[in-house]
C-alpha cells in the first residue's frame, strides 16, 4: 500500500470536512466543529508528508500522475487528474503544513466568536480548493481551484456580514478577482485552442515539438507566447494583487486575523506566482512579457513598501507589506529565477503567516484593537508572541542566516544579473521593508502602553493553542531558509530539486546564476547594508520608547506627502472616480432607462393589449343559453354554406 | 311507394320547427322537446332512406339515437329537476350566472 496512491484525499478530506461541518454539524456542538475542522487538514498534512516522503524517494523525483476520471466532451478532453512533482510537492509542504497551523490556531482565536463552525467550514474549503489548485495535473484542474479560493476568500473576508465593512470588502477583492480572472481564461482558450490540450504535460510537449510557432505573431501585435504570458499574468495579478490590481488585499483584512494568515498572506495570494512558475516554459519563450512582470513586480514591491510605512493599523502594514513581497516574488520570475520566486514563496509564506498569526495574539490581547497608536509595551505582557514576532520581523527584513535573508538575497542576485536597475529597486524595498516592519514591532511591543486603562488590565498572553503555532512557524521562519540557495556555496537543494520542473529549451540555455565570489560578496554586502540600514533608520525614528513621536514629526514637516502616502496615494479614490462610479451610473442607467422603461414598458404594452382584448371579448359571454344556441345554429349554417357552395 | 322527396320535406318541416322552438322558448323543459324534435327529423331521414335503398344499416342507427336521445332525455329531465329545487325556476333567460 502506498500512500501516493491516496492523494487524491488530501484535497477531499478537507472539502468532506467543509461539507460536514457545513451542512450536518450543529452551532452548538463546538467541540464536534473542532475535531472535524481540525482534524480533516490534519489528516491531510499527515497523508501529504507520507506522501512527500514517498515522493522524494523516487528516482530522481519522477512525477507522480493519478487519473481521477477522464473527461470527454465532444472534442474536449481533458483528465481530472492529480500531479505530483517537485513544484507542487514544494506547495503541498506550505500549504498543508501552515494551513493545518493555522487551523490549531483558529481555535483559539474564534474560540468566542459567533459562527464559530461556518468559519471552519469556510476554512476546509479553502484548503480543499487550494490543495486542488496546486495538485491538479492540468490548467482546468488547476482553474476549478483557482476560483475555489476565490469564492473562500470572499467568504471568510465577508465573515463579519453584520458589520457594514467587510462584506463590502469582500465583494471587492472578488470583483477585482474576476477581472483577472477573465484574462486567465482568456490565456487558457488561447492554450486550448492551440495545443489542443491543457495538461502541464502536454502543453510543454506542445511548445518544444514546435517552437517557431511561439513566436510567430498571434495577436494584439503580439507573438502566441507572448499572448498567453500576458493573459495567464493579468490572472495572476488579481490572484496575487500587482498593480493595478491589488487593491482589494489590504482591504482584505476585514476578515478574521487566521484568514489574513493562510489565505491574504502565506497561500492564496502566492497561486499567481505558483501558476507563473508552473508556466516557465511559456514565459521563457516570452523574454518581453517576463521584463514587463519584473516590472510590474519590481513596481508593486517598492510601491507597497512606501504606503506600509505610514500605516497605523497593525494588519494594513502587513498587507501591504505582502503585497510588497508577492511583487519580489513575481520580480524573481520576471527575471527568470523560478527557483528564488519559489523559494521566497515557501519563505514568505512562513514568516508572514507568522507575522499575522503574530498580530491576531496581539489583536486578541487588545480586545479587538488594531491601532497601533494605542498599543506599545507589549512585551511585557506576551512575552511569547514579542519573541515569535521579532524572529519574524528580523527573517523578513533579511537579517543574515534567517530565512528571509537567503530568499531575497537569491532574488536580487537574480534580478542584478538582468538589471541593476531593479536589483537598485528591490535594495531599496528590502530596506523600506525592514524600517517598517521594525516600526511595527517599535510601536507595539516596546515604549510605554498608549493605550486605555481598561485595555491594559485585560492584557494577556495568548492560550498555548495559539502560541504552540507561533513558535513551530518561528522555527520555520528562522530555519527555511537553508533549504535554497546559501551564499559564497554550492549548496542548493532547493534549486536541484526544482531542476526538473524549470523546462530547459533547446537554443534557449540559461546561464547557471552563479556570481563570481568578490561580486557575490558585493551583492550580500549590499543587502545586509539595506537591510541594517532599514533597521537602524526605524529605531533611530520609533525605537527606544519614543512612541509616535516620528510619524507626528514626518506629518508636520511634509503634510502633503505624509498624506498621500498615508491615504496609499489616493488610489482607492482614483479607481472610485475612473472605474467604480462610471460603472454604478452606467449600471443604473440599465436599470432605470433601458430596463424599467424599455424592458418593462415592452412587457406592460403586451400585457395591455392582452387585457383589453380579454376585456371587451367577454361580453360576448353573456351566461344566457339561448345566445349561445343562436351563435350555434348560425355557426351551423355557415359551415353548411361553406360546404355546400 | 311515397317519393323520398316527402319524407324530407317533412323532415326539414319538423327541424325547422324544432330550430325554431329551442332558439325562440324560454323554459328549459321546452327547449328541450324542441331538440328531441329536431333529432327525429334527422332518425325519419335516416329510416326513409333505410327504406329506399334497402339497407337496415339505417334504421340501425335510428334505434341506437332513440336508445342514446332516451338517456340523454332522463340525464336532462334530472338536471332541470334539480335546478328547479335550488332556483325555483328553469327559465332559461335567468339562469345565466355563468359569465363575466
Amino acid at each position: 500500500m502506498r500512500a501516493l496512491d491516496y492523494l487524491w484525499l488530501i484535497p477531499a478530506l478537507p472539502f468532506l470536512g467543509a461539507a460536514v461541518n457545513g451542512l450536518l454539524v450543529r452551532n452548538r456542538q463546538k467541540s464536534l466543529a473542532t475535531a472535524i475542522g481540525v482534524g480533516a487538514p490534519g489528516l491531510s498534512l499527515g497523508l501529504a508528508l507520507a506522501c512527500l516522503i514517498e515522493f522524494l524517494a523516487r528516482p530522481g523525483h519522477a512525477p507522480f500522475e493519478q487519473l481521477l476520471y477522464p473527461w470527454t466532451a465532444g472534442a474536449l478532453k481533458i483528465d481530472i487528474a492529480f500531479l505530483l512533482d517537485p513544484l507542487s510537492a514544494i506547495m503541498l509542504f506550505v500549504v498543508t503544513f501552515v494551513g493545518f497551523l493555522i487551523h490549531v490556531y483558529s481555535v483559539g482565536y474564534m474560540a468566542h466568536e459567533e459562527g464559530y463552525r461556518r468559519y471552519f467550514s469556510y476554512l476546509n474549503l479553502f484548503m480543499g480548493a487550494m490543495l486542488l489548485l496546486i495538485l491538479g495535473d492540468n490548467y482546468l484542474v488547476m482553474f476549478v481551484g483557482w476560483e475555489g479560493v476565490g469564492l473562500c476568500s470572499y467568504l471568510l473576508i465577508g465573515f463579519y456580514f453584520d458589520q457594514d465593512f467587510p462584506p463590502k470588502a469582500g465583494r471587492k477583492a472578488f470583483i477585482v478577482n474576476r477581472i483577472g480572472d477573465f484574462a486567465f481564461l482568456l490565456g487558457l482558450f488561447a492554450i486550448f485552442s492551440q495545443f489542443g490540450t491543457l495538461s502541464f504535460k502536454g502543453v510543454n510537449a506542445a511548445v518544444l515539438a514546435d517552437i517557431g510557432a511561439l513566436e510567430a505573431p498571434f495577436a494584439l501585435g503580439l507573438s502566441l507566447a507572448s499572448f498567453i504570458a500576458l493573459c495567464l499574468f493579468v490572472g495572476a495579478m488579481g490572484k496575487s494583487a500587482q498593480i493595478p490590481l491589488y487593491v482589494w488585499l489590504p482591504d482584505a483584512m476585514a476578515g478574521p486575523t487566521p484568514v489574513s494568515a493562510l489565505i491574504h498572506a502565506a497561500t492564496m495570494v502566492t497561486a499567481g506566482v505558483y501558476m507563473v512558475v508552473r508556466t516557465n516554459l511559456i514565459y521563457q519563450l516570452a523574454p518581453s512579457i517576463s521584463l514587463f512582470v519584473a516590472i510590474i513586480g519590481a513596481a508593486t514591491a517598492i510601491f507597497a513598501a512606501t504606503i506600509g510605512i505610514a500605516q497605523n493599523d497593525i494588519k494594513k502594514v502587513l498587507a501591504y507589506s505582502t503585497v510588497s513581497q508577492l511583487g519580489y516574488m513575481f520580480l524573481a520570475a520576471g527575471v527568470g529565477a523560478y527557483v528564488a520566486a519559489i523559494f521566497h514563496l515557501a519563505t514568505h509564506a512562513f514568516f508572514k503567516a507568522l507575522l499575522f498569526l503574530g498580530s491576531g495574539s496581539v489583536i486578541h490581547a487588545m480586545g479587538g484593537e488594531q491601532d497601533m497608536r494605542k498599543m506599545g509595551s507589549l512585551r511585557k505582557h506576551l512575552p511569547w508572541t514579542y519573541r515569535t514576532f521579532l524572529v519574524g520581523t528580523l527573517a523578513i527584513s533579511g537579517v543574515p542566516l534567517l530565512a528571509g535573508f537567503f530568499s531575497k538575497d537569491a532574488i536580487l542576485g537574480a534580478a542584478f544579473e538582468k538589471s541593476p536597475v531593479l536589483w537598485i529597486v528591490g535594495l531599496a524595498t528590502a530596506a523600506l521593508t525592514a524600517c517598517y516592519m521594525l516600526r511595527l514591532l517599535c510601536l507595539t511591543f516596546l515604549g510605554k502602553f498608549r493605550g486605555t486603562h481598561e485595555q491594559e488590565h485585560h492584557l494577556h498572553e495568548s492560550p498555548a493553542v495559539m502560541v504552540v503555532p507561533l513558535v513551530i512557524l518561528a522555527a520555520g521562519a528562522a530555519f527555511a531558509g537553508y533549504a535554497g540557495k546559501i551564499p559564497f556555496t554550492h549548496f542548493d537543494w532547493l534549486g536541484g530539486f526544482l531542476q526538473s520542473v524549470i523546462v530547459a529549451i533547446p537554443g534557449h540555455e540559461a546561464h547557471a546564476a552563479h556570481h563570481e565570489m568578490g561580486l557575490e560578496a558585493i551583492l550580500v554586502a549590499a543587502s545586509i547594508a539595506a537591510a541594517a540600514g532599514g533597521l537602524g533608520l526605524a529605531w533611530r525614528l520609533w525605537g527606544g520608547g519614543r512612541g509616535t513621536s516620528a510619524d507626528e514629526a514626518m506629518a508636520r514637516r511634509a503634510p502633503g506627502l505624509y498624506r498621500l502616502v498615508e491615504n496609499k496615494y489616493y488610489v482607492d479614490e482614483i479607481y472610485d472616480r475612473l472605474v467604480v462610479r462610471p460603472l454604478r451610473s452606467t449600471a443604473r442607467f440599465c436599470w432605470k432607462v433601458i430596463d424599467s422603461v424599455f424592458i418593462d414598458g415592452g412587457l406592460h404594452v403586451v400585457a395591455f393589449i392582452t387585457e383589453l382584448t380579454g376585456d371587451l371579448g367577454r361580453f360576448s359571454t353573456t351566461g344566457n343559453v339561448r345566445q349561445y344556441a343562436l351563435y350555434f345554429f348560425a355557426g351551423v349554417l355557415a359551415l353548411f354554406w361553406w360546404m355546400i357552395f | 311507394m311515397i317519393p323520398i322527396a316527402w319524407y324530407l320535406v317533412l323532415a326539414s318541416v319538423l327541424f325547422c320547427i324544432g330550430a325554431f322552438g329551442a332558439l325562440t322558448r324560454r323554459s328549459g323543459i321546452a327547449i328541450f322537446l324542441s331538440i328531441e324534435l329536431m333529432l327525429n327529423a334527422a332518425n325519419l331521414t335516416l329510416v326513409a332512406y333505410s327504406r329506399i335503398h334497402g339497407d337496415s344499416a339505417g334504421q340501425m342507427f335510428v334505434f341506437f339515437a332513440l336508445a342514446v336521445a332516451a338517456a340523454e332525455a332522463a340525464v336532462g329531465l334530472g338536471l332541470f329537476i334539480s335546478i328547479y329545487r335550488l332556483r325555483h325556476t328553469i327559465d332559461v333567460n335567468r339562469l345565466n350566472r355563468l359569465r363575466w
